[in-house]
């Protein structure tokens, strides 16, 4: 009888000894970088405007060239026309810039610029930059894509 | 006590087995997901160039065929397309710098896969296959001919084929034998006497040759390997069986290859290129005049005038964004060459934009110490690769060639 209650014994301690050795195991792996803020709508950096950026047509594919919308509007919800949009970028953990050079190439009314020549050639994390200077003033946004 | 020895050993014995990995599978999800996306099956299906509309007419395939190996296609007529893209040996011919009628500073490219290129050449000095086409024509070390004698060979030699597929010929008859904006002085001069309508017909049978020439071209494609027949297995769940079945070697070096050493950052997709520019400091040949690569081919590009926004593309602009965005300046295009791609890329040495390095291993024990650029910055970084890990990646490449 009693030697039944010492398995049952050392077999809880074989189970506590197992459980800590797996989250040791689990604390020690590599923990993963902050992630970046990948929202798709932001205030810019002054908050002059409420910026939104999209692929066009919904799907972000590597390694083609896409266009996307970025729109803006203002603090209190107009849109903003007229801006003058210029983009910047690249990858922050390869130190290299944009593989194209995307430029602003449409005005589709309702604060929305088209901006063509996005490539996206690897995967990882990316940014974009724009600065965008309208009727009320100038300010920049980034947005950071990650695939 | 014997038996509780026994019972705790074999308790011990599961507990490693749960974490030491027998059931763990060699790959995890992002791994497979990485590797599915290199396969040749998820190659899309060649898009239509409708800056050529005669790309996929087959008529313009079979002569583009025959021009391709036709040695009269040069000055002296010992030099085709073939002299240097060869056939047997994936299109390309196995020298540090190609020679035709005279010795290239670059090495010959192979040509799977050649029609999904954005751009052409190293340093992709060319925008679209035709345009490319018509470069090693008239360049004085490759076929070394000239457009005017190109538009009079073609009359006379393949004139009802030629019209069958592009219509009538021009009236070449007070076109000079020899003439070419680009030629020698004395083929300048004969340009130069000629009209604007007169140069305006010998561009466009010279472009069409180009479009002939690139319509036989698409049909050149990466044919499947190894790597593609394990790809497949390991997406589906199936196990890989006989050739399709990789080594410990080639599975620690496609590991490497998609994790720590970060190839597929640039070699990516089925075809193992990102289609883009890189620094990656791969020095200078011996004994060749500077090559500044990238930098030097954007207003080359620009300037040709049988690029996308020139008169010569059939179809829209539409079909120009390549050449409207692309990066125009900045640090990151000096000494940047084109990504090559690495399908049958261990049975064809040597390596890089002039053939600086003989072997795969050359390559690895590059990667691995990443030394600066001669100009620019590379954006290459030390790998530190040890020697079984270098052997590693070069068994994994060669499993792109069987
Ligand atoms: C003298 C050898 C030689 C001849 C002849 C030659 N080529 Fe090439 N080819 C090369 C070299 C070298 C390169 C790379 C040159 C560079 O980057 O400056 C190249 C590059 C190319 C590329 C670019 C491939 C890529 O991935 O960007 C194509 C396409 C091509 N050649 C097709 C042709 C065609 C078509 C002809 C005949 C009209 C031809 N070549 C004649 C040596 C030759
Ligand atoms: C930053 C982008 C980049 C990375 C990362 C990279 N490569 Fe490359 N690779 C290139 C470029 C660009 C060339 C051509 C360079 C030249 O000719 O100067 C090249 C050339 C090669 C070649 C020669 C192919 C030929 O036909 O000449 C091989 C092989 C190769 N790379 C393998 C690898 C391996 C293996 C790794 C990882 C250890 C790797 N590459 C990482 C961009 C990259």
């Amino acid at each position: 009888m009693a030697s039944i209650w010492r398995y049952i014994l050392a077999g809880l301690g074989l189970a506590a000894l197992l459980v800590g050795i797996v989250a040791a195991v689990y604390l020690m792996l590599p923990q993963p970088a902050p992630a970046p803020d990948i929202s798709r709508s932001k205030s810019t950096a002054n908050g002059l405007f409420v910026a939104s950026f999209e692929p066009e047509r919904g799907v972000i594919r590597q390694g083609e060239l896409q266009s996307w919308l970025l729109t803006l509007k203002t603090a209190a919800g107009a849109p903003v026309e007229g801006a003058a949009i210029t983009v910047s970028g690249g990858m922050p953990q390869h130190d290299h810039g944009l593989p194209t050079s995307p430029q602003a190439t449409d005005y589709l009314g309702d604060g929305r610029y088209r901006i063509d020549g996005i490539k996206f050639t690897m995967s990882g994390w990316w940014q974009l930059r724009f600065a965008i200077s309208a009727a009320v003033g100038s300010d920049s946004v980034v947005f950071n894509i990650v695939l | 006590m014997r038996r509780l020895t026994s019972v705790a050993c074999l308790l011990a014995l599961a507990a490693l087995a749960l974490l030491g990995g027998c059931g763990e599978p060699q790959f995890n999800d992002a791994e497979k997901k990485t590797i599915a996306s290199l396969a040749l099956n998820t190659l899309p299906s060649l898009k239509p160039d409708t800056t050529n509309q005669y790309a996929d007419a087959p008529a313009a395939a079979a002569l583009g065929s025959t021009l391709f190996f036709d040695v009269g296609m040069s000055r002296d007529g010992t030099v085709s397309c073939s002299t240097c893209h060869k056939i047997d040996r994936q299109f390309q011919d196995d020298l540090p710098q190609a020679v035709g009628v005279g010795r290239t500073n670059r090495r010959t490219m192979p040509l799977a896969g050649v029609a999904r290129n954005p751009w052409f050449f190293w340093d992709g000095r060319r925008d679209s296959l035709w345009a490319q086409a018509l470069t090693p024509l008239e360049n004085p070390l490759e076929q070394a001919g000239n457009r005017a004698a190109f538009a009079h060979y073609i009359e006379k030699r393949f004139g009802e084929r030629y019209e069958r597929i592009f219509g009538p010929l021009p009236d070449l008859s007070t076109v000079p034998a020899n003439a070419s904006p680009l030629g020698t002085d004395a083929e300048k001069a004969a340009w130069n006497a000629m009209s604007a309508a007169q140069q305006d017909d010998v561009n466009r049978v010279y472009a069409n040759i180009g479009k002939a020439i690139a319509a036989f071209e698409r049909s050149i494609e990466p044919q499947q390997t190894r790597f593609d027949r394990f790809a497949i297995d390991l997406a589906t769940g199936a196990k890989p069986e006989g050739d399709a079945a990789f080594s410990p070697e080639e599975i620690l070096g496609l590991k490497l290859f998609i994790g720590k050493a970060n190839c597929v950052s640039c070699h990516n997709g089925p075809r193992f290129t990102d289609n883009a520019f890189h620094n990656t400091g791969v020095p200078p040949a011996d004994g060749l005049p500077p090559d500044r690569g990238r930098v030097d081919a954007v207003a080359q590009v620009q300037a040709d005038p049988f690029n996308c926004f020139g008169k010569f593309r059939d179809g829209d602009e539409s079909a120009c964004r390549e050449l409207r965005f692309m990066v125009k300046d900045g640090p990151q295009i000096m000494r940047a060459y084109k990504t090559p791609s690495l399908r049958g890329a261990a049975d064809r040495p040597p390596y890089m934009h002039a053939g600086q390095f003989a072997t795969l291993d050359e390559v690895m024990a590059h990667y691995s110490k990443a030394p600066p650029s001669v100009e620019g910055g590379s954006e290459v970084h030390p790998l530190d690769l040890s020697e079984r890990e270098r052997a590693a990646l070069v068994a994994f490449v060669k499993t792109l060639s069987d």
